[in-house]
């Protein structure tokens, strides 16, 4: 009987040689795939290596309890030999607080605490905007954040209670209705006012009455006389408000009803509190100033776009640091004789108009980037000015711009450092030269400057990748 | 039946001022421009009172006054006796010489960083991201605070430089020793370099207003028409090309018109460079370069070279496969392909933001003040401001300066910007 030699079923296949899969096949085709690249990758080798070799033993080596550099660099000395080197993290533990608060009063540190919490409860409905399950967590990290800091802090007995009964009252509100939460992002500026440089309680109180005032007599007079006419009667009448009449109506109330926070100074801001102070008013404001001047500078109106264009080239023609100074030396000049208001808030102005010329540059580019057809199909429905701007270009328009806005958003954080040369107290030259002042801490350069730079990045990183975030989230088309 | 409704021929209404599209945009554009001219008179009269209260009056006299404060960094000679309007050229230059080799450097390594960052080599195109993303998400104050600590503070005294007979005797080695075959000493007070000098130098030329460095300017007269004419070569020989089909031989006849000339003018003047020496406590000979200076341009170059580096890789991967695939499909080898398909379209793409990076360099060279460095806001902004107590003329000049420069820099690069960009037709 022949045999039959065909194979009935089929060999298992063999696994690739050793050189092509696995951890080998990737170094292959990803570290030594020329020679160029081999070259390369032994350089990048030696630089890590480099980099570990000199800061390792640093890290290793550090000393969280000490009270001045030498002590720290004797204990180094006498843990890893004589020579050895050691990062000092005991002026870390020592100065943080100034980091942080700048000479805020001890007692009231409680209060950036609790503002900084209200913060993130504030931006929540407007970062996740009806998103129940995301606006639940972060009310959710704040309620923790607030417990375990504002105990910490000391915090009083009375807003320490209040202030848990409004986030838990937010989170239920999230659970129900959470576009209502909208109404605590508007309320919060003068919340935050208030906590920070303390006061009369009636004073945000009243100032935000002028709000209700401007929209109540807007609701009354526009069936009389229109809307224009009905918006600008309103803008009169709230700032006859707050010029004339806001200060006596404080002075009244608070005669009645005394109730406020101690009072403190603007000099007494500093560190990051002063850096977030800045940064995130600027931020708030820059960004409806900028998308004016942009529609400005693509309006048809001759003057309109004159002025705009003026203003925004000057502005990004001169380095900040010369409209910081504008904020500290000019403005006496260019204001009546005997004003003089808080330098803080002159900073502020003067950042957000900075911030403010680069958004509408950015935002320009977002909506020359549309394509003429939006504008001609908002024009064929018939909508007006404002309704085609609000409901068709520039929700596309800031969408397109976010990854740049973004960047803005990120410079002018950086660029509250520079209120250190106007003679605040930011964390980084402000603070930093004290601590380096001090005869016990003399000498030290690394701790300090890691210290701040990773805050910054920290909050900057963060930044950045929420807009990549926003950017897939808000991605349409389908490319 | 419908009846076509004529436009109301009643004549002109108040209301139609807002109502009417025809007549609402003047409307606006009137009241715009009466706000904005109560603003003005309101400003300009706040500043008339203001300086009257202060028994100031408005006026740059105070430029010929002798300026009194002396200037670490001079590239024109400059003495306290001097005028402010001096002070304030000398600082302009420290800003200019600055913010030029800052763009230079900072294109130089932005570019290496955002190709390296491409590469598909995994290790170099991660240690590219950490570098990137280091720079860009913290404050550039950072950094110049930081490299100008590190420059002073870590760097030897000029007497660990010393070498003694006892030393050499016991084989000792001295503390630090001198960079690049002993011709550049970093010390703590500051970078000693050779400085170029010539034997037979052509002197100076006074004229009046200023003096010129004939030594510095005919070698740049003499670069410049060597270059002139090696471009005339190269279209000399694009033209044969083109008309006959052949290349002539360029390359010896470029580097002879590029170098000859040069090295021939530096021969005839006497060019040898006086190299720094330890006398007595301090270095002698050679320039001191301050470490204001190096920190700040250190600084610059890092944080603008990650701005830089992320625009590059952003061009490049603008660029579709397609045109790559396209150009070895006719047959070019890669480095051509580089040249000649990829590159001039990136180019387009990468030009305009690195105009604003080179911008933002500029003006980002104003935070000198950091470290005490005497640009223009350093000497007309800082010094002169603070002695003649003239805030308002003082910071409107700079802001003028500040605001020229930088409208002539995007002026000069949107030139650029025009000659590559594409031509729609």
């Amino acid at each position: 009987m022949a045999e039959s030699f065909t194979r009935s079923e089929m060999l298992p296949p063999l696994p690739p040689p050793v050189t092509e899969r696995g951890a080998i096949k990737w170094m292959r085709e990803n570290l030594f795939s020329t020679p160029l690249n081999i070259a390369l990758t032994v350089l990048g080798a030696l630089v890590v290596y480099w980099l570990i070799a000199a800061a390792l033993p640093w890290w290793l080596n550090s000393v969280w309890n000490a009270s001045s550099l030498g002590e720290c660099r004797q204990i180094v000395e006498a843990n890893a030999g004589p020579g050895a080197t050691g990062a000092c993290w005991a002026m870390i533990r020592e100065r943080w607080h100034q980091f942080l608060f700048g000479f805020y009063p001890p007692p009231e540190w409680w209060r950036p605490i609790l503002a900084f919490g209200l913060l993130f409860a504030a931006l929540a409905p407007v970062l996740f905007a009806g998103q129940k399950r995301n606006l639940t967590i972060v009310l959710g990290g704040v309620l923790v954040y607030l417990v375990v800091t504002l105990y910490l802090a000391g915090a009083p007995a009375l807003p320490f209670a209040l202030s848990l009964v409004l986030i838990v009252g937010m989170l239920a509100l999230a659970q129900i209705q959470p576009g209502r939460l909208l109404w605590f992002t508007l309320l919060y500026p003068a919340l935050c006012f208030w906590l920070l440089w303390g006061g009369s309680v009636w004073s945000p109180i009243v100032a935000m009455a002028g709000f209700a005032i401007l929209y109540a007599v807007f609701r009354l007079a526009s069936p009389l006389i229109g809307l224009a006419p009905a918006a600008g009667a309103g803008i009169v009448v709230a700032v006859v408000w707050w010029l004339y009449l806001d200060k006596t109506v404080v002075d009244l109330l608070q005669g009645v009803l005394p109730f406020g926070l101690q009072s403190i100074n603007s000099d007494q801001f500093g560190g990051f509190l002063l850096a977030i102070v800045i940064g995130v008013t600027g931020i708030t404001f820059s960004l409806p100033i900028g998308i004016l001047l942009a529609l400005g500078r693509q309006s048809d109106m001759l003057i309109v776009k004159s002025l705009s264009v003026g203003f925004i080239e000057f502005v990004r023609g001169v380095p900040l640091i010369t409209l910081l100074f504008t904020a500290s030396l000019l403005l006496q000049y260019f204001l009546p004789p005997g004003t003089n208001f808080d330098i803080i808030l002159r900073v502020i102005i003067l950042v957000t108009f900075f911030a403010a010329a680069y958004l509408a540059e950015v935002i320009r580019g977002g909506l020359a980037a549309l394509p003429r057809g939006q504008y001609e199909a908002a024009d064929a429905l018939g909508l007006d000015y404002w309704r085609a701007q609000r409901l068709i270009i520039l929700p596309q328009a800031l969408k397109i711009s976010i990854p740049a806005i973004v960047s803005t958003f990120i410079g002018l954080f950086k660029d509250t450092t520079l209120v250190a040369f106007v003679g605040l107290m930011d964390p980084l030259k402000g603070v930093t030269q004290i601590v380096r002042a001090d005869i016990n801490w003399k000498g030290i350069y690394w701790e300090p400057y890691i210290f701040v730079g990773v805050i910054f990045f920290v909050i900057c990183f963060g930044m950045s990748r929420y807009s990549m975030y926003l950017e897939r989230k808000l991605k349409t088309d389908h490319r | 039946m419908t009846m076509a409704t004529d436009a109301p021929k009643d004549g002109f209404r108040l209301s139609m001022l807002i109502y009417d599209t025809r007549y609402r945009s003047y409307t606006i554009q009137i009241v715009v421009l009466v706000l904005f001219a109560l603003a003005v008179a309101w400003l300009l009269n706040n500043t008339v009172q203001n300086l009257a209260a202060r028994g100031k009056e408005f006026n740059f006299g105070f430029l010929w006054q002798r300026a009194g404060y002396d200037i670490g960094q001079q590239l024109i000679p400059y003495n306290n006796d001097d005028n402010h309007f001096r002070a304030l050229l000398v600082g302009l230059l420290n800003t200019l010489v600055v913010a030029f080799f800052g763009c230079i450097f900072a294109t130089v390594l932005g570019v290496i960083v955002g190709v390296l960052r491409l590469s598909r080599n995994w290790l170099v195109s991660r240690l590219m991201t950490v570098y990137v993303e280091m720079f860009r998400n913290v404050p550039l104050l950072l950094w110049i605070l930081l490299s100008y600590v590190i420059l002073s503070e870590t760097t030897p005294a000029p007497r660990d430089f010393r070498v003694t007979d006892e030393m050499v005797a016991a084989g000792q080695e001295p503390a630090a020793s001198m960079m690049f075959f002993d011709s550049v000493a970093v010390t703590n007070r500051g970078t000693n370099i050779p400085a170029p000098l010539f034997e037979r130098g052509l002197g100076t030329l006074d004229l009046g207003f200023m003096t010129l460095n004939l030594n510095f300017w005919a070698v740049v007269v003499v670069i410049a028409a060597s270059v002139f004419v090696n471009r005339r070569i190269l279209s000399h020989a694009r033209a044969t090309q083109e008309s006959t089909g052949v290349r002539p031989v360029t390359w010896w006849k470029s580097i002879l018109v590029l170098f000859a000339p040069v090295i021939v003018l530096l021969i005839a003047m006497g060019f040898h460079l006086e190299i720094p020496s330890l006398k007595g406590f301090n270095f002698q000979g050679g320039i001191l370069v301050a470490h204001s200076f190096t920190a700040l341009l250190i600084a610059l170059t890092l944080y603008t070279a990650a701005f830089i580096a992320e625009i590059v890789r952003a061009g490049i991967q603008a660029i579709s496969r397609g045109q790559s695939e396209a150009a070895f499909a006719l047959g070019l080898r890669p480095n051509r392909t580089m040249s000649l398909i990829i590159l001039p379209q990136a180019l387009r793409v990468i030009i305009p933001p690195l105009i604003s990076q080179y911008l933002n360099l500029t003006k980002n060279t104003s935070l000198g003040i950091a470290v005490s460095y005497l640009d223009l806001r350093g000497t007309l902004g800082g010094i002169t401001l603070n002695q003649t107590g003239r805030e308002l003329e003082c910071m409107l000049l700079m802001m003028l300066i500040y605001l020229s420069i930088s409208l002539m820099i995007s002026a000069a690069m949107n030139m650029y910007n025009k000659s590559v960009q594409l031509k729609a037709r």
